[in-house]
């Protein structure tokens, strides 16, 4: 069968793919799960006041919130671009 | 003191309501007093898959605002014993329903009653989130499709954080996979995801897996809940789903597909 399919050129079956999708957008959701409700906000403020200054696109910052112990940790990463 | 079973899922379509119905009458068929709330407000559809439409008087907003005793919107199943409808209102606001007045309502029916089944309402608004709120398990209804997965793991997160149980700190709510409309010929085929697939993603213990089945629209036609149904395939799949809520170990069924014979490959046909 996995014979036949390679010489047909079979494309990749359609639940697989499915599959790859959901662990991707599923583990993203997940890592939001317990972040506090203000922090798509925060994010987007900060990369509003960014951009005042260095033109860097949508994807460019990842912002996190980590907690270790008794205190928690704001981790902010801002790609910036190459200078030219 | 009942076991609060809330039916929930975020997306619309997947088989809330007819698994409700068909879990609540599994439950009570087996000697458990059992009630079924409807907590849709405003697209109230339960009584029409329990077949008691035409006997609804009094409902759940109307309990909840004093208009009405609890004994008065109670509807008594004709065909189970042990069993009892409490239908949604059709007419007013979602706000007509409070957190207070949902525990009042939970709190006297839990002295009655062995199962109180919430069908909560699509989405993950106020609605939904009362519907769970005072859970004690979660049945998260998923169809093999990726939407469904991925609005079940949102509505994980909630059950996770915004119910009673996880805001006091207790015991968290015992969440559980029910798959419906699988079709096993489709997995074969790599078309459908597959039940080991959906577990993997979701995480949670599966407690029922329900075959796509030509059994589930014939019995929300007459108004039957499918479990009545046994000599159907889903039928017999949300009887396995109660025994298993019920504690029991008993091996998945209706997963693989059927065999089909030389004749009727050669000729096709045969039901799908």
């Amino acid at each position: 069968m996995k014979l036949l399919d390679f010489l047909k050129g079979e494309r990749k079956k359609s639940a697989s793919v499915a599959k790859e999708r959901l662990q991707i957008i599923v583990a993203h959701q997940r890592s939001q799960r317990d972040q506090p409700d203000y922090m798509p906000m925060l994010e987007r403020e900060l990369l509003e006041v960014i951009r005042r200054y260095v033109e860097v696109d949508q994807d460019a910052i990842n912002i996190s919130l980590d907690s270790e112990d008794n205190c928690s940790i704001l981790e902010l990463n801002v790609t910036l671009p190459n200078r030219s | 003191m009942a076991k609060i079973i809330v039916v929930t899922s975020g997306k619309g379509g997947v088989g809330k309501t007819t698994s409700a119905a068909a879990i609540a009458t599994g439950l009570a068929l087996r000697g458990n007093k059992t009630v079924v709330i409807d907590f849709d407000v405003g697209l109230r559809n339960l009584d029409l898959i329990m077949g008691c439409e035409r006997r609804v008087v009094y409902d759940l907003v109307n309990v909840i605002q004093g208009e009405a005793g609890l004994n008065q919107a109670l509807i008594r199943d004709k065909r189970t014993e042990n069993l009892h409808i409490l239908p949604a209102s059709q007419t007013r606001d979602k706000d007509a329903l409070t957190m207070e007045g949902v525990e009042r309502v939970l709190d006297s029916l839990s002295e009655e009653y062995d199962y109180i089944v919430c069908d909560s309402p699509a989405g993950i608004e106020r609605g939904a989130q009362l519907a769970m709120y005072y859970a004690d398990e979660a049945i998260v209804v998923t169809n093999p499709e990726v939407s469904s997965v991925r609005d079940s793991d949102r509505i994980l997160g909630l059950l996770a954080s915004k119910t009673r149980r996880a805001e006091q700190n207790m015991d968290p709510v015992r969440e559980r996979l029910l798959i419906t409309r699988y079709d096993p010929n489709r997995v074969d085929t790599g078309d459908m995801l597959n039940l080991e697939d959906i577990q993997e993603i979701l995480a949670i213990k599966l407690v029922g897996l329900i075959p796509e089945s030509e059994a589930v629209l014939r019995a929300s036609n007459q108004g039957v809940p499918v479990t009545h149904d046994q000599q159907s395939d889903a039928g017999q799949a949300y009887a396995d789903t109660v025994s298993r809520l019920m504690g029991e170990e008993i091996p998945l069924r209706f997963h693989q597909a059927q065999k089909r014979g030389f004749l009727s490959r050669v000729f096709g046909g045969g039901r799908r």
